[in-house]
C-alpha cells in the first residue's frame, strides 16, 4: 500500500518553512443555510503540486474545489492564487480551469470545438484556436477523433477530451473533480499515470478531488484528508499512511486495527499501555501523555506477524484463532479472533511458496513490534 | 409482430388489471346508463376496449406493443383520416343545389356505363385565383410573425421557470396553464374589452394623459397578433420549459469556467441545445395559427385575410362545399409538408446524438 508519491517537481516546497505558497486558502468557511459545508479551512498549495483533497461524500471537498473555480462564494475567509485575492472574480475571469466529474462536454460540438471553446473565448482567431486544440488533442492521444461528437466516444476518451479542454487555456491551476470516477478499474489505473505524465509535461498545478484513497496515494504530492468540512490532516501520502494524526485518518486510509487503551506507568524509551483486547502491550513513547489517559493504538494489518509458535523474542504477542482467511495472490489476509472475541485483521506477504501456510481454525500468535503501533489521542 | 417478441408472462398482471378495470367500467356503465348517456357511453367504451384488449391478447396472441399503438391509430383513423377522405371526396366534385350540395363522383347511365365525373378543377380554380393565394400567404405571414413573437416572449418565461428553484416551478407552470381553465372563446372576447375604442387600454392611456384620442386597435392585424400570441403562448412555453429544465447545469458552469460570459454562454450553449424545444414550440403555435378562424373573426377587421375565414365564407356564405373542401385540403398540405420535413430533420439529429 505504500506506493511512492509521484513528485512532479523535484523539490518539496512544503518542507521549506520560507517557501511562498502559490494557492493560499485562508480561514474559508462555506455555509448553505444551517449546513456548514466547509468549516474554517486553511491550506497552502505550492506551484507544480498535484494536491489531492480526499474524503467521503459530503465532506466538503467538492465545495472547496467549487469555491476555487468561483462557482461558490466563501461565506468567510479568502482565497489567493499567485498572490491575487479572487473574491468577486467570476469563474470566466479566473486563472483556473476545471475538469468536471460528468466531464460536461458540449454535446452539440465536435471534440475539437469543445477543446477550442475556451481559446475562442480568449479572443484567439479561429485558425489559431483550432491548431492549438489539435495540439492538445495530440497530448491526450485523441487527434484521430477531432471531428467526432462526444457521444461517439468511449468513457475514457471523453475523459481525455475533458482534460484537453480544461488544459487548453493553460490555466495556472487545474481543478479536477473526481477525474477518474467514471472509469473502470483497469482504465483508471492506466489513466492515473497518464495524468501524472501530463501534469509533469505542462507543470500546471493540479488540485484533485477524490474519494478514492488509492487514487490519492498514487497521484498526489500531498493529500488533504477532509471530513465534515474540516481538513483533518495534510501530508505526503507516506506521512498520511504511516503517521495518521487521528483515528479518522488512520481508518480512512487503508485498513487499520484500532485498540483502545490506557497509558501505564512510565518507563524509559517505551510506553506501557493497558488494553482490553491485547492485554498489556508496549508502544513507542509519546510526549505529553499522563498515566491513565485513554489513547488508541493503530496498527496496520501488514505490520503484524502471524506464527503457529509463540516467537521467543516477541515483546507484544497475543494468541488467537484464525476465523477467516483470504488468498489474494501476493498476500493473504487473515481475520484472527482473540480470546475476548475481538477480530484482528492481519495480512501476510506470500513471498515464497510455503508448503504449509497457516489456514482456517488454527491456533496462532499475533505479534506486533512496538514501533508499528501508532499512538492516537484524537 | 408476433406475441413471442414481447415477454407475455410479464404482461400478465397488467392484462389482469386491464380486465379488472374494464369490468369495473362495465358495472359502473350499466348503473349510469339511465342517468347520464355521455358517461355511460364513455364507460361502456372503456369496458369494450378492455374486453377487446383481453380477448385479442389472450386468444389471438396480439402483442402488447401493437395494442399500445392501436389506440392512437384508431383515434387518428376516426378523427383525422376519415374526415380527410370525406373532404377529399367533396373537393373533387361540383357544387350543386341539392342536399348534400355537391355532385356525385360517378354516374351510371341507362346502359349501365359508369361515367366518372371527378375532377381537379376546384384546385386549379383556387391556385389560379389571387384571392385564395393572398389568403394563404397572409395566413402564413400572420402565423409566422405570431410564432416569432410567441417565441421572443415565451423563451424568457420558460427560461425563468426552468431556472427557478424546484418547489416554485410547478406553481409557475400552473400559472402558465391557468388560462386554459376558462373557455378559449371567452378569453378572446375578453380582449375585445381591452382593445376596443372605449376599452381598458384606451381609457387608461387617456386617463394617464399619454394620448388624447383613443387608439384604433380593434379590427386590425395588430389585434389578431395579440390574440394569437396570447392564446398560443402556453404551447410555446411548455415544450421550451421541458427542454430547458433538462439542460445540464454543469454545461453552463463549464462554459463559464472556460471564459464565457453569461451572454456568450447563452448563445453558444443554452440556445443551440434548446433548439428542439424551439422547433416543437414553434410548430405548436404556427400550425394552429395558420388555420385560426375565431381570433381573426372576433378581433380582426375586414382587411384581415386568413384562410380560416375564407374557408368559413366558402362553406357557409357561398355554400360552395367542393371549393371549400379543396381550400381545406390545400391548407392541410401546406401545414403537413413542413411538419414532416421538420420531423425528418429532427429524427436525423436525434440519430446523431
Amino acid at each position: 500500500m505504500t506506493s511512492n508519491p509521484a513528485i512532479a517537481a523535484n523539490t518539496r516546497p512544503w518542507r521549506d518553512p520560507d517557501a511562498k505558497p502559490f494557492i493560499s486558502i485562508q480561514h474559508v468557511t462555506k455555509r448553505f443555510g444551517d449546513f456548514t459545508a466547509v468549516n474554517d479551512v486553511s491550506l497552502d498549495i505550492f506551484r507544480g503540486e498535484l494536491f489531492c483533497l480526499l474524503g467521503g461524500s459530503g465532506c466538503g471537498k467538492s465545495t472547496l474545489l467549487r469555491m476555487l473555480a468561483g462557482f461558490e462564494t466563501p461565506t468567510e475567509g479568502k482565497i489567493l492564487i499567485d498572490g491575487v485575492d479572487l473574491a468577486g472574480t467570476p469563474p470566466d475571469r479566473r486563472p483556473t480551469n476545471m475538469m468536471f466529474q460528468s466531464y460536461a462536454l458540449f454535446p452539440h460540438m465536435s471534440v475539437e470545438k469543445n477543446v477550442a471553446y475556451g481559446l475562442l473565448r480568449e479572443g484567439k482567431s479561429k485558425a489559431e484556436a483550432m491548431s492549438h486544440a489539435a495540439e492538445m488533442l495530440k497530448l491526450v492521444k485523441l487527434e484521430k477523433f477531432a471531428r467526432r461528437k462526444p457521444h461517439q466516444l468511449s468513457g475514457g476518451q471523453r475523459q481525455r477530451v475533458a482534460l484537453a479542454r480544461a488544459l487548453a487555456k493553460q490555466p495556472k491551476v487545474l481543478l479536477l473533480d473526481e477525474p477518474l470516477g467514471a472509469l473502470d478499474k483497469k482504465l483508471r489505473e492506466e489513466t492515473q499515470f497518464e495524468l501524472i505524465r501530463i501534469q509533469e509535461t505542462l507543470g500546471v498545478t493540479f488540485i484533485v478531488v477524490t474519494h478514492d484513497q488509492d487514487e490519492a496515494m498514487t497521484l498526489a504530492t500531498r493529500i488533504g484528508v477532509m471530513t465534515e468540512g474540516v481538513i483533518e490532516q495534510v501530508g505526503e501520502p507516506r506521512e498520511i499512511y504511516e503517521t495518521p494524526k487521528s483515528r479518522f485518518v488512520a481508518d480512512f486510509i487503508g485498513s487499520v486495527n484500532l485498540f483502545e487503551g490506557r497509558v501505564g506507568p512510565a518507563a524509559p524509551d517505551l510506553m506501557r499501555v493497558e488494553t482490553e483486547d491485547l492485554g498489556p502491550v508496549v508502544a513507542p513513547p509519546v510526549a505529553g501523555l499522563t498515566q491513565g489517559q485513554t489513547i488508541w493504538l493503530a496498527m496496520r494489518p501488514e505490520r503484524a506477524w502471524l506464527t503457529r509458535e509463540r516467537p521467543a523474542e516477541s515483546v507484544n504477542c497475543v494468541p488467537g484463532v484464525v476465523q477467516d482467511m483470504g488468498y489474494v495472490g501476493h498476500m493473504s489476509s487473515y481475520m484472527v479472533k482473540l480470546a475476548n472475541g475481538r477480530l484482528v485483521r492481519v495480512t501476510q506477504a506470500n513471498e515464497g511458496r510455503r508448503d504449509n501456510p497457516i489456514s482456517w481454525d488454527e491456533q496462532v500468535h499475533v505479534s506486533f513490534e512496538p514501533a508499528d503501533f501508532r499512538v492516537l489521542t484524537e | 409482430m408476433s406475441g413471442a417478441e414481447v415477454p407475455r408472462r410479464a404482461g400478465l398482471p397488467l392484462r389482469m388489471l386491464a380486465v379488472g378495470l374494464a369490468g369495473l367500467g362495465g358495472a359502473v356503465a350499466v348503473s349510469f346508463l339511465t342517468l347520464n348517456p355521455t358517461s355511460a357511453l364513455l364507460l361502456s367504451a372503456l369496458f369494450g376496449a378492455g374486453l377487446l384488449y383481453f380477448l385479442l391478447s389472450r386468444f389471438m396472441g396480439w402483442s402488447d406493443r401493437w395494442m399500445v399503438i392501436a389506440v392512437p391509430l384508431l383515434w387518428l383513423g376516426i378523427f383525422f383520416l376519415v374526415p380527410f377522405f370525406v373532404l377529399g371526396r367533396i373537393s373533387l366534385s361540383e357544387t350543386m343545389i341539392a342536399r348534400p350540395p355537391y355532385s356525385p363522383l360517378w354516374e351510371t347511365d341507362a346502359q349501365g356505363n359508369v361515367e366518372i365525373i371527378a375532377s381537379l378543377q376546384n384546385y386549379w380554380f383556387i391556385l389560379g385565383d389571387a384571392l385564395y393565394r393572398n389568403a394563404y400567404l397572409s395566413s402564413i405571414k400572420i402565423a409566422a410573425i405570431s410564432t416569432v413573437f410567441a417565441l421572443l416572449l415565451g423563451y424568457p418565461i420558460a427560461y425563468f421557470i426552468a431556472r427557478s428553484p424546484e418547489p416554485r416551478r410547478s406553481f409557475l407552470l400552473l400559472l402558465v396553464v391557468l388560462p386554459f381553465w376558462t373557455s378559449f372563446l371567452l378569453r378572446v372576447y375578453a380582449w375585445i374589452g381591452f382593445l376596443r375604442r372605449d376599452g381598458v387600454i384606451n381609457n387608461t392611456l387617456i386617463w394617464l394623459g399619454v394620448i388624447d384620442e383613443p387608439l384604433v386597435m380593434m379590427q386590425t392585424d395588430f389585434a389578431v397578433y395579440i390574440g394569437i400570441v396570447y392564446t398560443y403562448l402556453p404551447f410555446m412555453i411548455l415544450p421550451l420549459y421541458a427542454n430547458l429544465v433538462k439542460l445540464d447545469g454543469a454545461l453552463l458552469e463549464a462554459a463559464s469556467d472556460l471564459g464565457a460570459t453569461p451572454m456568450v454562454t447563452f448563445f453558444t450553449v443554452t440556445l443551440p441545445l434548446s433548439l428542439p424545444g424551439v422547433i416543437a414550440g414553434s410548430m405548436l403555435v404556427f400550425i394552429p395559427a395558420i388555420g385560426e378562424y375565431v381570433i381573426p373573426a372576433l378581433l380582426g377587421g375586414p382587411d384581415t385575410l386568413m384562410i380560416g375565414r375564407t374557408l368559413w365564407d366558402e362553406f357557409f356564405s357561398a355554400r360552395d362545399w367542393p371549393v371549400a373542401s379543396a381550400v381545406a385540403i390545400i391548407m392541410l398540405i401546406l401545414v403537413v409538408i413542413p411538419m414532416m420535413w421538420l420531423q425528418a430533420v429532427q429524427n436525423r439529429q436525434e440519430e446523431g446524438q
